[in-house]
């Protein structure tokens, strides 16, 4: 088993209430699969759209990311699977693909030192 | 809700679970107060609670272990809104309550705690509820309470109602606990009125929700039907003036009709199964009871032969002391007394006060006022509140020109206890 890292990236936000809990429930029910076949190794946190980035040797803070919306990484979840292509299958059931939005399949790197 | 939250949190989670509901509550009446109180109460408050759990979980699941069902969900933002909304949707509640109730209800806990329990965390009952409701000081039932909370978190998860054979095994222990509910509402020590009717209705409450359970037994509608049918006179037993009235000297139009109708609707319910319990026989004396017009046109065959019926499946001297009540309504005080005496093992009954008052009733009619008023006097002694001894007072005072008829109406009133 090997570990890799889901990142949330777009994805149409400011659902209405009811909306909003229909996408909820739609995750909930991923996220259970995803506990029941043994592949979740930690649910992560959904991330806000604003922030500050540091950046440079002098360390200087600005607003940001501002990246495209598109773009911008909306959460985060750690997934185990035996292959990349696996852990790439198991993705296509994220509700997100239904908002527009996509998931970066990244193997989580081992340092053996 | 706590029966919910205990579900999410776990059981070793109880007093958290508790503390939010609590929290909840308190934040209810604090805004309400200033806000009033809204529309729907009870949405409020569960919207409150639920707001509560969130923190709570945010707070503290870095520190502590859920449910094992929960646990991943309740890690992630993704899910866990979500996870604690599920638990506390309509039809999930119901089953938590259940679930809850059937955790209460171990063999290996006493069940006086059994009892507190159930109201505790299934029904609605503060600990100075329960404590007036058993005459206690709340301190001793919050004792009472953690022990019997500890022996509940040893068990380490709620009862699973899901499986039908540990359901079905656990359902008597748990239609006891509901009927001592009802029972210590009904004939209880408190002395307050409003105190008892609240056991009454909350012991219905719960029955209810056994009853209409798929898996429940005809013997559970049956105790239903005796709930309602019981609960039907509860608002005739006091008079204007707060004194204890006699069955038969209740003004019958105050009995609840709703209530009689829905009794005796679940015990022709109860009808289906090929063996009949004492719940079925305790509801049709009950209605046998609430569909007589009057004392007289009571029919007291059935009431007899129904009590032979509940002597046969569960002999006791108080059984064997109504069904000679109602003997000696069908026969005379003569062989009512004859049947008192005949009880098996009645020095159990000593300590009985409407053992004594039955034989003094018997007394009177048999125009023996002196021995009817030493067993009056009995009575009055052990009388657990000053209703019950404002009534034996009463009945005192009436001994030497009591008229038979009066008598009568008196007698009556203890054939069902």
């Amino acid at each position: 088993m090997a570990e890799f890292l889901y990142l949330y990236r777009g994805g149409q936000r400011g659902w209405s209430a009811e909306d909003s809990q229909q996408i909820m429930q739609k995750w909930m029910t991923w996220f259970k699969e995803l506990g029941a076949s043994g592949n979740l190794k930690d649910g992560g946190q959904p991330l806000e759209a604003e922030g500050k980035v540091v950046n440079g040797k002098s360390g200087s803070v600005t607003d940001g990311p501002y990246a495209e919306s598109k773009d911008l990484v909306g959460g985060y979840t750690l997934i185990e699977a035996d292959t990349l292509a696996r852990a790439a299958e198991l993705a296509k059931g994220c509700p997100i693909l239904e908002r527009g939005g996509l998931v970066e399949v990244r193997p989580v790197m081992k340092l053996d030192m | 809700m706590v029966a919910a939250l205990t579900r999410v949190f776990g059981l070793h989670n109880l007093e958290l679970a508790e503390d939010v509901v609590q929290d909840a509550f308190c934040r209810a009446l604090e805004v309400w107060k200033i806000r009033g109180v809204p529309d729907n109460p009870s949405a409020w408050l569960m919207k409150a609670a639920r707001n509560r759990a969130l923190d709570v979980v945010r707070r503290e699941r870095t520190a502590r272990t859920f449910a094992p069902e929960y646990a991943r969900l309740l890690e992630s933002e993704w899910t866990l809104a979500n996870a604690v909304q599920e638990v506390f949707e309509a039809t999930d509640l119901r089953d938590d309550r259940l679930r809850m109730m059937f955790s209460c209800c171990r063999h290996d806990l006493p069940e006086t705690a059994q009892v507190m329990l159930v109201l505790a965390l299934a029904g609605g009952f503060g600990v100075r509820e329960i404590a007036a409701a058993f005459v206690s000081k709340p301190a001793a039932v919050e004792k009472r309470l953690t022990r019997a909370k500890q022996k509940l978190k040893e068990s380490g998860a709620l009862f699973d109602i899901a499986d039908d054979t540990d359901f079905l095994q656990r359902l008597p222990t748990v239609q006891r606990a509901l009927y001592l509910i009802f029972s210590e509402g009904y004939h209880g020590a408190s002395a307050k009125a409003v105190v008892r009717a609240d056991l009454c209705h909350e012991a219905i409450r719960l029955t209810r929700l056994l009853a209409e359970h798929p898996l429940a037994t005809p013997s559970t509608r049956a105790l239903l039907a005796l709930m309602y049918l019981g609960a039907a006179r509860l608002p005739a037993r006091l008079d204007a003036g707060g004194n204890l009235m006699a069955l038969f000297d209740q003004d019958r139009s105050r009995w609840n009709r709703k209530f009689i109708n829905e009794g005796i609707e679940w015990l022709e319910r109860s009808t289906t199964g090929p063996r009949m319990s004492r719940y079925h026989i305790e509801a049709a004396l009950a209605a046998v009871h609430a569909q007589a017009p009057c004392t007289e046109e009571t029919d007291w065959k059935a009431i007899v032969a129904l009590y032979d019926d509940l002597m046969q499946l569960e002999p006791s001297p108080v059984v064997a002391l109504n069904r000679a009540i109602a003997l000696g309504q069908r026969d005379g005080p003569q062989a009512g007394l004859a049947a008192i005496e005949a009880i098996e093992h009645r020095e159990r009954l000593q300590t009985y006060p409407f053992y004594h008052a039955a034989q003094a009733e018997f007394e009177l009619r048999r125009d023996k006022p002196e021995n009817a008023r030493a067993h009056f006097e009995a009575a009055l002694a052990l009388a657990r509140n000053a209703e019950e001894r404002n009534f034996y007072n009463g009945r005192l005072g009436s001994v030497p020109g009591a008229s038979s008829a009066a008598s009568d109406a008196k007698m009556a009133s203890l054939a069902f206890l």
